[in-house]
């Protein structure tokens, strides 16, 4: 572990992270505007700051003009925003951009949120959103994949293929999200029991290799993070958690534009957001990365270059991303077990942020002083990696 | 497959879908600098040409990239189990298909296959693959 890990005029973007929320989870019958108040308000009470102090916002999920309809909503003129479309990685990119909009000095306070009533309102369709206008339409719809998840499927059928593993060392992602989960009273599953490989593997089947138990669940949810200078972070009421670094790559919207299945924007963009923090992979204490489906957290483990290619699987059998094993991952019990209201990716910086500040109870991974954030979004689309730290 | 409605061609791909009405497959290739693609666009990815495609007809046949039965459909009265999947055209670009012809457990990855046609209402066909003979 680096001694000097953020040293403040070596290291670190000189943007923190000062309040994180949740909205309610799980089934809400609150309409998206009611969650996205919710994550907003706790986070910025957590924060001990105002809506008034807010000048920057971001998000996505409300409309097609959503930082915009956000802004009314608030009632509030933000002198920034971004409403970047990039699926579940979009928050990660988020908190990048508004790093460089606070340190060029055009918003002092932002807010980046999202929040879905998916389960709620039943809004999920099992093909996704195909524009009558894009090549997809034309080219892709008309075979009727499941979107996201026959991609994924095709990607872990072709993992599987090529590197000799199986389905059973596949279902030890969920299994370890599940143990998570059962020490988050958040967590949508929080009371079901544990899972096993065999659960899993019993489970139906939607698009094989993948069952209903490898599929992240479908839940209303929201998070929120408010972001502010470290200089003006240090007088706030929380541990600020300091932006180390951040990266991302965006790859395809095709089923067919990405050559290999296996190989995935995570490399570039983890490797850019670590290089700016000026850490490697081995000095990070947690990772929270977005499980969308359980090969997702195969392919974005080796990306991050926590193991090599073809061995997230063998790697992981001994229960290390178990609580209380050596490489502590999806803590809050993942997009698996604990909440996925479509786009995820806030929700990971939250988990990452509490976790830093040491605020997870049963759950906490002991002395955490860096972060991994690493969110995914459309079909293995877009990558976005965020990288924390506190100065404790 | 029963034939599903597709999207209408457009001025980009009309070339694309008119050889589909007499069942032949075609790539979109560059004159300037030889690299195919798919779908077909109004530039080269290659090169960054744009008045240089043209579409070529392909061999017709590939190999399993990938797979996936889809066992929950997101078309109402789609006939379930059904494979999804990523050809590698001869041709060297990966199209989105439909594997046909087999029992859905038998396929593998690395399967050769051959393309074959589901013909749409409006004259146009749409390509699938079944094994390649032998």
């Amino acid at each position: 572990m680096n001694g000097h890990l953020i040293g403040r005029d070596q290291l670190g973007t000189g943007v923190a992270v000062v309040g994180v929320a949740e909205s309610d989870l799980g089934v809400t019958d609150q309409p998206i505007l009611g969650l996205q108040t919710q994550a907003i308000t706790r986070a910025l009470d957590d924060a001990g700051l105002a809506l008034r102090d807010v000048d920057g916002l971001a998000t996505t999920g409300i409309s097609r003009f959503s930082a915009t309809q956000l802004a009314d909503w608030l009632g509030i003129q933000p002198k920034w925003t971004d409403s970047t479309f990039a699926g579940g990685s979009a928050y990660e990119m988020y908190v990048a951009r508004a790093a460089q909009a606070i340190r060029a000095g055009q918003a002092e306070t932002v807010l980046v949120s999202f929040a879905s009533n998916q389960r709620s309102a039943r809004s999920r369709s099992l093909g996704g959103v195909v524009e009558a206008h894009t090549p997809e339409a034309q080219f892709e719809t008309p075979y009727a994949p499941l979107y996201p998840l026959s991609y994924y499927a095709m990607a872990a059928q072709r993992y599987l293929h090529e590197f000799g593993a199986t389905r059973e060392h596949l279902a030890e992602i969920a299994v370890a999200a599940r143990e998570w989960a059962l020490l988050n009273p958040k967590a949508f599953r929080y009371g079901a029991g544990p899972l096993t490989v065999e659960d899993v593997l019993a489970s139906p089947m939607i698009s094989s290799p993948l069952t209903t138990a490898d599929c992240c669940l479908v839940t209303d949810g929201g998070g929120a993070v408010v972001l502010t200078s470290s200089e003006r972070a240090r007088d706030l009421r929380k541990t600020p958690v300091e932006v180390l670094g951040y990266g991302e790559r965006t790859t395809n919207t095709s089923m067919t534009a990405v050559d290999d299945l296996t190989l995935t924007g995570a490399v570039g963009s983890s490797a850019d957001a670590l290089a700016r923090a000026g850490l490697s992979i081995s000095d990070i204490d947690v990772i929270e990365v977005y499980d969308s489906f359980t090969i997702t957290v195969a392919l974005t483990l080796e990306a991050l270059g926590v193991c090599g290619r073809g061995e997230a699987l063998d790697f992981i059998q001994d229960g290390r991303i178990r609580p209380g094993g050596q490489l502590p991952l999806n803590t809050n019990g993942g997009g698996l077990s604990y909440c996925h209201p479509g786009q995820y990716g806030v929700l990971l910086l939250v988990e990452a942020v509490r976790q830093l500040r040491g605020e997870c109870g049963p759950r906490q991974v002991a002395g955490a002083r860096t972060a991994l954030a690493h969110g995914t979004g459309g079909i293995l689309s877009t990558h976005a990696t965020v990288i924390l730290g506190v100065d404790r | 497959m029963k034939a599903p409605s597709v999207a209408p061609a457009d001025v980009v791909t009309v070339g694309w879908w008119d050889a589909t009405r007499e069942h032949r497959l075609t790539v979109q290739r560059c004159a300037e600098c030889s690299g195919v693609q798919h779908p077909p666009r109004s530039l080269c990815i290659h090169c960054g040409r744009t008045d240089t495609l043209r579409f070529d007809t392909a061999a017709g046949t590939g190999v399993v990239d990938s797979f996936t039965v889809v066992y929950r459909s997101p078309v109402p009265d789609a006939d379930v189990p059904y494979v999804i999947a990523r050809v590698r055209l001869d041709e060297g670009v990966i199209c989105l298909t439909r594997l046909e012809n087999a029992e859905p457990d038998a396929w593998c990855i690395g399967d050769r296959v051959a393309v074959d046609w589901v013909d749409l209402d409006d004259g146009r066909a749409l390509p699938v693959f079944v094994p390649a003979p032998r």
